[in-house]
């Protein structure tokens, strides 16, 4: 117990400062996430051919390839992508991406494609008399959207949802790769440091069981609330 | 873009494929088993037995893959008596450490498909077999099972590619698979672009393939 006090004794602070940063990850790239599925869902249902096709590439691309080489390309190549736009901009400068927005924009490409299969199925499995009847009444088509099609969106969409949660919450075990100082890169460290990696990871094991359990009831709570009526 | 670089690198990645093929085959195949005994352990209606393939499923289902390997490979090693008795041959070795991880992982997952297979299974057919006569035996291995096999595979046919994609997971142990030297590749040219799109297709092309041969079995075991 020794190894995990608070203080600089043991590790319990850093492993703390560490569970709260995946947190962060996970929740800034389910956002990041939803921000993709925005874009793509639509294009994913759109009738052109062209668009639809952008809307297939995406989520066929991002989930038939490892997370992990997302991760790589984005780490070894995002300041290289930034600095390109940058150049056109005139700044020559090197620029250096901060660990956490790479990492959260990795987990979030990844987490968006999953999204965007979600949405996409429970807009479809929305009854067509729904949007027949908002056209009948004339709805604008940000009402049309935002107070008709989205709620009950939502509704059909929380159930799988929590399971794209669950993975995206996994998925940022993997961005330590890239050193941003997660509950795995935290582990990593102190495994290293004190010689004892089986309890390390061992307690990195059962923090995430602890976030994706809490996260459980959480997520539990939020269906029933949307579920209020049927 | 580089074209060279794309085309000098193909060789090599096409041999890492052949590494993350072995992994992945041989971690389905024990993942199936493990998956099979722990989804009979499920169905059992002995509630140590039950729980205890609850608690299996639960913990490698809740965390993610990277720990699990992590633990078996650097932290099992640090048990003095697993160090000096004959299971380290094989845990010493990266290459079995990341199959254990993944057949353990896989083999949660199939255990949580194959239970919910056997639990939609319609009463009727095992009421027929038993008033026609049918052992107990021959039910489960003739009856249940087919059906099984023909309700999950589309669950199953995802988590083939789920596991082809942990795979790449092999990498942060030293094997050379194809995302490890996909990684050293970018590390040395400093090109990921053009290396991103060579091993990412190969990826796709597995991917594609899988979903086809699923798609087809499913064709083939449909009983309309």
């Amino acid at each position: 117990m020794d190894l995990l006090a608070f203080g600089n004794t043991g590790w319990g602070d850093e492993l703390f400062f560490a569970t709260l940063m995946t947190v962060a990850v996970s929740i800034s790239a389910m956002v990041i996430g939803f921000c993709f599925a925005l874009i793509f869902t639509p294009l994913k249902l759109s009738k052109n051919k062209f668009l639809n096709f952008i809307g297939n590439s995406y989520t066929t691309i991002i989930r038939g390839v490892p997370e992990l080489l997302v991760i790589y390309l984005l780490f070894f190549g995002g300041s290289g992508a930034v600095m390109y736009v940058a150049s056109i901009f005139g700044y020559n400068k090197y620029i250096e991406i901060n660990a956490f927005i790479t990492g959260s924009f990795a987990i979030g490409i990844i987490s968006g494609a999953y999204s965007t299969e979600v949405f996409r199925g429970a807009i479809l499995s929305i009854d067509k008399g729904q949007f027949e009847a908002s056209k009948v009444l004339g709805l604008k088509k940000h009402v049309h959207f935002f107070k008709v099609i989205m709620p009950q969106m939502l509704r059909l969409a929380i159930p799988n949802l929590s399971n794209v949660w669950q993975i995206t919450l996994k998925d940022t075990s993997l961005i330590s790769v890239t050193g941003l100082v997660e509950i795995m890169r935290q582990s990593y460290i102190a495994a290293g440091s004190t010689r004892d990696p089986l309890f390390f990871y061992s307690f990195a094991a059962v923090l995430y069981l602890l976030l994706t359990f809490l996260s459980m009831k959480l997520i539990n709570k939020l269906e029933t609330k949307y579920r209020r009526g049927y | 873009m580089d074209l060279d670089l794309m085309i000098s690198s193909f060789p090599k990645l096409l041999n890492a494929t052949l590494v993350t093929l072995k992994l992945l085959s041989l971690s389905l195949i024990f993942g199936l088993i493990l998956g099979l005994f722990f989804a009979i352990l499920r169905l059992n209606k002995n509630i140590f037995l039950n729980k205890f393939s609850y608690f299996y499923s639960y913990v490698f289902r809740g965390t993610p893959l990277l720990v699990q390997i992590f633990i078996i490979y650097f932290g099992l090693g640090q048990i003095e008596f697993l160090r000096s008795s004959f299971l380290w041959i094989i845990l010493k070795e990266p290459y079995w450490c990341a199959i254990i991880a993944f057949s353990l992982n896989t083999g949660a997952y199939t255990s949580e498909i194959l239970r919910s297979a056997f639990e939609t299974i319609d009463k009727g057919f095992l009421e027929a077999g038993d008033s026609l006569g049918v052992s107990k035996k021959i039910i489960f291995y003739k009856i249940q099972i087919p059906i099984a096999i023909r309700q999950s595979l589309p669950a199953y046919g995802n988590e083939i590619i789920l596991m082809l994609k942990g795979t790449s997971l092999a990498s942060t142990v030293t094997l050379m698979d194809l995302t490890g030297v996909a990684k050293y590749i970018i590390s040395t040219t400093f090109k990921p672009i053009e290396v991103f799109i060579v091993a990412g297709g190969i990826y796709l092309f597995m991917t594609f393939i899988i979903h086809n041969v699923i798609k087809f079995l499913e064709k083939k075991y449909s009983y309309k």
